[in-house]
Formats: C-alpha cells, sequence, structure tokens
C-alpha cells in the first residue's frame, strides 16, 4: 500500500515535470533566469553602478530573476573562469582581458553580439569605436564588448626631478626632451644621486614582459608578425629596443633591476609608465606630479592601450537572455554612466569633459592633450592565440635577458626560437 | 568469552536464525560473527567512501583524461589515444623538470632530515627553557604556508631584509630569486624552515622512547658518547627515521605554494618541478589531458619511491620484535 502511494506520487511528479518541460519547450523566452557575470573588480563604486544597472534590468524584464556579479581573484582570474567553465559552472557573462582574447574568440566560446545589439532599439551600434573591437571581432562578428580602453601614460614626480637638479617634466616636453633617451638619462642620474628609482614600467615586475610594449613600440618593434606566425624577437627593432632596456636595468640603474621594488605612487621613482586607471593613487600624493604622453622613441611617438571586454559564454545556460542584458548594461545611456570608471569605446562620449568624472585627480587639459589621443590612436598590447604557452615561453627565454653580461641578440633569438613551433600551431 | 545466559536477547534471536524456534539443521544467516563484521563495515564506511569518492574516483578520471584532448573553451573532449604519452616523450621540458624535481627532492630531504635530528638532539636536553625552543622550532608548522612563503618573498628580494642584513657586514648577497641556483636554493630553504619542525618532534618523541637502561649499559660498557649514538639511538629511532623519509619524500615532490609565490618556475625553468609543470600545462595553458599524463607520472615515481623505502626499510631499519 505504501509502495504504490510513493509509486503514484512519483509518477505525478514525472507527469508535472514533464508538463512543465513541455511548457518551457513552447514558450519563446526563457523564464526564472538567474545570470552571473565574473568580474576582477571588487571595487564597491563599480559593484554599486553594476547592481543598478541590473536591478533596472530585472525591473524591465520579469524573466530575469537575478543578476550577479561574481568577483574573482585579479590574478589567476582566467584560469578561475576555465575551471568554472571545465566544471560545467560556466558563468553567462564574463570580463576578458586582452591577452586571453584570441583564445576566448577564436574558439567559438562568445556568443556573437552584434546581432543582438543591432537589433536592439537605440543601442547605436555604430557608434562603438572600430579600432576599439578590433581585438575581439570574429568574421565581423562583435564576440565582447571592449567595456574599458584604457591608455598606457608615463607619470612623472617633479620633487624627484628638481631634487636632481632637473627641469619639470612638462618643461622637458616643452623643450623637445620628452623621449626616451632623456628618460634613461636622467633616470640613471636620479638613481646614482638620490637614491631613488629612475623609471619604472609598472606591473612588468621581469615576468609580465607584455609591458614592455610600452616602450619596444618607440622602436616600432613588435613581438611577432600581423599574421602572428612568425616571431619578430629578433628583429633589428626588438634588439635595440631590448638593449635599451636592458642597459636602463643592469648596467646604467635608470630603472630599478630584477627583484628591485620601487612604488611610483608612494614616491619612490622619477617616473612610472602605467594606466590612468592608476591616477586615482596620487588623489593623496606628498608630491608635485604630472601626466604626460609616453615619451618618443626613435620611431617617434607612439601610444598603447590595455583593454578588456565582456562576452556572452556560449556554454552558459542562457546566452540569449546574457547577451540581451549585456545590450542594455552597455546601450548608450549606461554607458555615460560606465565612463565614470571605465574609459569608454563609445565614440560620442570619448571625450575629456566624459572622462574628467571618472579621473578627478586629472585636469581637462591633461585629458585632452594626452589620454583622450592616446585611446583614439593607441595599440592594443600583445596579444594572440595560445596566449598563455606562448606568454609562458618567452617568460621563461627572456629570464636569460636579465643578468649584467647578457648576450641580448641571442637571447631574442632564444625567444624565437621557443615560440616559433607555437606560433606556426 | 561469552557465555548464552550473557548474550542480549536480540542477539541470541540472531544467532537463532530470527523470531521462530531454531529450525533444526538450518544455519541462521545473521549469526554472531556476521553481525560484527556487518559492524565493523560500517564503522569503516566513512573513511571507505572518502577514499573512493575523493582518491579513487579522481585517480581513474585522470586515468581517463590522459587519453583525451579537452578544449575547455571550445567544449569538446577528444579521444585521442596515447598522442598525450607520446607528447610526454617529446616534451624537451620533462627532463629539466624532472632534475630540478630531484633537486628540490634531494636537497630537501638531506637537509631536512639532518637538521631535524641536530635539532631534536639539542631540544632533548632536560635545561630550564626548552619548552620555548621547542615551541619556537615548531611554531612555523602551524603558520599558514602562503603567508610564511609571501614574508620569505619580501625578504630574499634583491633590496630585502636578507641581503640588507649582508649588507651591513660588507656582503653583497646574491639576487636571491632571480638567479637559477640560488633560487632552486631558496625555495628548499623555505620548505626546510616550514617543516623541519614537524620531523624534529618526530624525532624527540623517538628519542624519549629509548629504553634508557641500553645507555646505561653502555656507558658501563665503556662505550663513547658517539659509539652510544650510532650503536644504539640510531637503531632504535630507525622507524622514525622511514616514516620522517618517506613523509619529506612524498611532500618535497608536491611542492607547489612555494614555486608559485616565490619564482612562478623561474629563472627560466629552473625551479619548474613536476607539480607545478603539471598546473602549468593543466590550468595555465587549458591542457587537461596533458596535465592528466603528467599526473601519472607524478603517481608512478611517488609510488615507486614509496615502494622503494618500504622494500629496502628490511636492510636498515630495526624492529625490537
Amino acid at each position: 500500500m505504501r509502495s504504490a502511494k510513493l509509486l503514484s506520487a512519483t509518477g505525478m511528479l514525472a507527469a508535472s515535470v514533464l508538463a512543465l518541460s513541455a511548457c518551457a519547450a513552447a514558450e519563446p523566452e526563457a523564464t526564472d533566469v538567474d545570470l552571473r557575470m565574473t568580474i576582477w573588480s571588487a571595487n564597491e563604486a563599480h559593484l554599486e553602478l553594476f547592481n543598478g544597472i541590473a536591478d533596472a534590468y530585472i525591473a524591465e524584464n520579469p524573466n530575469v530573476n537575478s543578476i550577479t556579479f561574481e568577483t574573482l581573484p585579479f590574478d589567476g582570474y582566467t584560469t578561475t573562469l576555465t575551471t568554472q567553465i571545465a566544471g560545467g559552472d560556466a558563468p553567462d557573462l564574463a570580463w576578458i582581458f586582452e591577452n586571453t582574447a584570441p583564445d576566448f574568440v577564436l574558439s567559438e566560446a562568445l556568443v556573437d553580439l552584434s546581432d543582438t545589439f543591432s537589433a536592439t532599439d537605440g543601442y547605436e551600434f555604430d557608434d562603438i569605436s572600430p579600432a576599439a573591437s578590433q581585438l575581439w571581432l570574429r568574421d565581423g562578428g562583435l564576440r565582447a564588448y571592449p567595456f574599458s580602453t584604457s591608455p598606457f601614460v608615463m607619470f612623472a614626480n617633479d620633487d624627484i626631478l628638481a631634487a636632481a637638479g632637473y627641469p619639470r617634466a612638462a618643461d622637458l616636453q616643452a623643450a623637445g626632451d620628452w623621449n626616451w633617451d632623456t628618460i634613461a638619462a636622467i633616470g640613471a642620474d636620479v638613481s646614482a644621486s638620490t637614491g631613488d628609482a629612475g623609471f619604472v614600467i609598472r606591473d612588468f615586475e621581469y615576468t609580465n614582459w607584455r609591458f614592455l610594449s610600452t616602450i619596444w613600440k618607440g622602436w616600432g618593434a613588435s613581438p611577432w608578425s600581423a599574421d602572428q606566425t612568425t616571431c619578430e624577437f629578433d628583429s633589428p627593432e626588438m634588439v635595440d629596443a631590448m638593449t635599451f632596456i636592458h642597459n636602463a636595468a643592469l648596467n646604467t640603474g635608470a630603472m630599478p633591476g630584477p627583484g628591485t621594488t620601487a612604488d611610483f605612487f608612494a614616491g619612490e621613482a622619477a617616473f612610472t609608465v602605467t594606466q590612468i586607471s592608476r591616477a586615482g593613487l596620487l588623489a593623496e600624493a606628498g608630491f608635485e606630479w604630472n601626466l604626460l604622453p609616453l615619451p618618443a622613441g626613435p620611431a617617434g611617438d607612439y601610444s598603447v592601450v590595455g583593454q578588456a571586454g565582456i562576452g556572452v559564454i556560449a556554454q552558459g545556460e542562457n546566452p540569449e537572455v546574457a547577451a540581451d542584458f549585456l545590450a542594455y548594461f552597455s546601450n548608450p545611456s549606461n554607458s555615460v554612466s560606465l565612463a565614470q570608471f571605465f574609459p569608454p569605446p563609445r565614440e560620442s562620449i570619448l571625450n575629456a569633459e566624459t572622462l574628467s568624472a571618472a579621473n578627478p585627480v586629472l585636469s581637462v587639459e591633461q585629458l585632452k592633450s594626452v589620454v583622450v589621443p592616446a585611446i583614439t590612436t593607441g595599440e592594443v598590447q600583445p596579444a594572440i592565440r595560445d596566449s598563455a604557452r606562448v606568454e609562458q615561453a618567452v617568460r621563461v627565454a627572456l629570464d636569460a635577458m636579465w643578468v649584467a653580461d647578457a648576450d641580448v641578440p641571442s637571447v631574442l633569438a632564444s625567444v624565437c626560437e621557443a615560440i616559433n613551433p607555437l606560433l606556426v600551431d | 568469552m561469552f557465555l548464552e545466559s550473557q548474550v542480549p536477547p536480540d542477539r541470541a534471536s540472531a544467532r537463532s536464525g530470527g523470531t521462530g524456534p531454531l529450525s533444526p539443521g538450518r544455519r541462521p544467516w545473521l549469526t554472531f560473527r556476521r553481525q560484527d563484521n556487518i559492524a565493523g563495515y560500517l564503522f569503516i564506511a566513512p573513511q571507505f567512501l572518502g577514499v573512493i569518492l575523493f582518491v579513487i574516483v579522481p585517480l581513474a578520471l585522470v586515468g581517463y583524461y590522459s587519453f583525451h584532448e579537452w578544449d575547455i573553451l571550445g567544449g569538446t573532449f577528444t579521444f585521442v589515444g596515447l598522442e598525450n604519452f607520446e607528447t610526454l616523450l617529446s616534451d624537451p621540458q620533462v627532463v629539466p623538470v624532472i632534475q630540478a624535481t630531484a633537486a628540490f627532492s634531494v636537497g630537501l630531504v638531506i637537509f631536512n632530515i639532518s637538521l631535524a635530528l641536530f635539532l631534536a638532539i639539542l631540544l632533548n636536553q632536560k635545561v630550564q627553557g626548552m619548552v620555548f625552543f621547542r615551541t619556537l622550532f615548531f611554531s612555523p608548522v602551524v603558520v599558514s604556508l602562503v603567508a610564511w612563503t609571501i614574508v620569505w618573498g619580501f625578504l630574499l628580494q634583491d633590496n630585502g631584509g636578507i641581503n640588507g642584513i649582508l649588507s651591513i657586514f660588507g656582503v653583497e648577497g646574491p639576487n636571491w630569486l632571480r638567479e637559477g641556483p640560488t633560487a632552486m636554493a631558496s625555495v628548499i630553504v623555505v620548505q626546510l624552515f616550514k617543516n623541519v619542525g614537524l620531523n624534529m618532534v618526530l624525532f624527540l618523541a623517538a628519542f624519549q622512547s629509548v629504553p634508557t637502561e641500553l645507555y646505561e649499559a653502555a656507558r658501563v660498557d665503556g662505550a663513547s658518547r658517539a659509539r652510544i649514538f650510532r650503536s644504539i639511538t640510531i637503531p632504535l629511532i630507525s622507524p622514525t627515521i622511514l616514516l620522517t623519509l618517506i613523509i619529506t619524500i612524498v611532500g618535497s615532490l608536491q611542492v607547489f605554494a612555494q614555486i608559485s609565490v616565490l619564482t612562478q618556475g623561474g629563472p627560466g625553468n629552473s625551479t619548474t618541478v613536476l607539480v607545478y609543470y603539471l598546473y602549468q600545462q593543466a590550468f595555465l595553458f587549458g591542457r587537461f589531458g596533458y596535465g592528466s599524463t603528467l599526473a601519472i607520472v607524478l603517481f608512478i615515481i611517488v609510488l615507486v619511491l614509496t615502494i622503494a623505502q618500504w622494500q629496502l626499510r628490511k636492510k636498515w631499519v630495526f624492529y625490537e620484535n
């Protein structure tokens, strides 16, 4: 009797599930959707803005129950994200680093957003800068929204320059001396005379070699050919650029050597190359500072940008709803709000006035003369398919260069030996 | 021994084959022995299930994955037969990785066992304040591994604490973590001081279990301290030496956090040990199939070394019974 009851209850439950499934199959739109976006920011102001946009979207879309922004640690972000995907727990949307963009875009891990964006009323898809989108395109389709395009710039500590007997950075620029040779000479002198560091490539730390692109672009060098099939670390331009870096780091002392730390924002270095988003660290700086473009190299003026995209993960549970939310998240109105924190890819709002809200410590003049031109003309940092393997192979081979008596051309040839097989693949 | 009158009624009933009277010629199924066996199995069930779920199943899955190529981003999982094993044999990084692993293990085991033994001898004295020193040397064992390693990372920087102290004496220290030999030595030292306290405590316990009358007899016979140590102490603590050897060797082959925090396998590949290489391949490069193949190699190495030590114990480990 008891078994019969249990059996009939199970049968009814199964029938209900089947009936519900059938209803769901007939329904064109997913219901009771819970979306999740992985991000690497834990900034409360960022999360407050994101949650505000999400709440407004949920209010307009009753089929969506919740939208969660999950902060993953910055270090190991991509590893954690791919592990989630491997474990069958893929998020619906994810921030993607520029260096891993080819991996995500070319592997079809991200949904094509072009149709959704084009079909969204008032989206103004054409307003998104083609240059900013370049890294995220596949077969003409946009695979991620490039929500942040942040240029690399040079910050200078005028107090340290004065202590070493040099004019202010702006005066150096006005005198036409804003180039790497001058910076290296001053850096070496500052290091020798004051004990402070000369110039620091922030986050490089002798392992994250991609940050050196902020120097070698001034020599017209690239790590590989445009079609990414041939290594160009051994090109004459790269050899010259790396020789300059090697001299600065290990011979003249213009740049802190391996294993030595110096924080510009704590007043320990005369110059640093980093993204403008770090300007916030200067809000309470106890020294006079200035913001300038990257110094000219032998190949002339140049600029470099760092990017991040938001993609819809194809293996997520609700890619269509997620794409619709992303269209809402990045519409013209919300883009203005996002521009408080992230330099936007929309040309209509890419101006000093919008950016000044995001960077209160920077003057409109600094934004007009340095930041906006850098965003509009900047080249993205190196990115390539199978990025982790290629970056690791370069890092391993380049380690031989960070000793005083290194043979730079030989080391760079060994870098090509190490990565050419990966590029051919 | 149970007498019939002492058997509880339910057990007595079970012994008799159930609720009814004992049927002539029919053995009851739920015998006293079976009840005890079932109770025993129930007691080991949680541990057994844990081993199945968290050891056997993952091991089997690693074996399964090693015959596949898993493109996580593309969402494909393809059977590739022995391709990952062929890659292993032709991978030019494998030999340097094995060499680095061997260098780390040999260095750590030699210094760890020697230092632990030395500290245990020093701290086995009945002197005032000895408890403080025992606690001092053991305390790193209970400190968070990553926190410990990060602090050492600061100390070992070129302009860090260690070189700062050396410079006071006019010595220009090396760039510890940026030069191959010193990087490996640094990682060994960081691990050595982290865990030497554990082996030290094991040796201390072993020393204190050696019967004092043996020492007294040896002294009466005129044996020197060195001879007493060699002929009495070492043989009697040899089971503990075997235990610490197995623990330290297995632990040294599994080192990961120190490498990840201090050197990321560099400079070059000089500190890329097998577990870190496995992690790179599987989790950084997304090559789970090849990473699983490396995991099998690591498993075999640990297994062979442990079996070898277990077999060799007959030649040098002294058991009183």
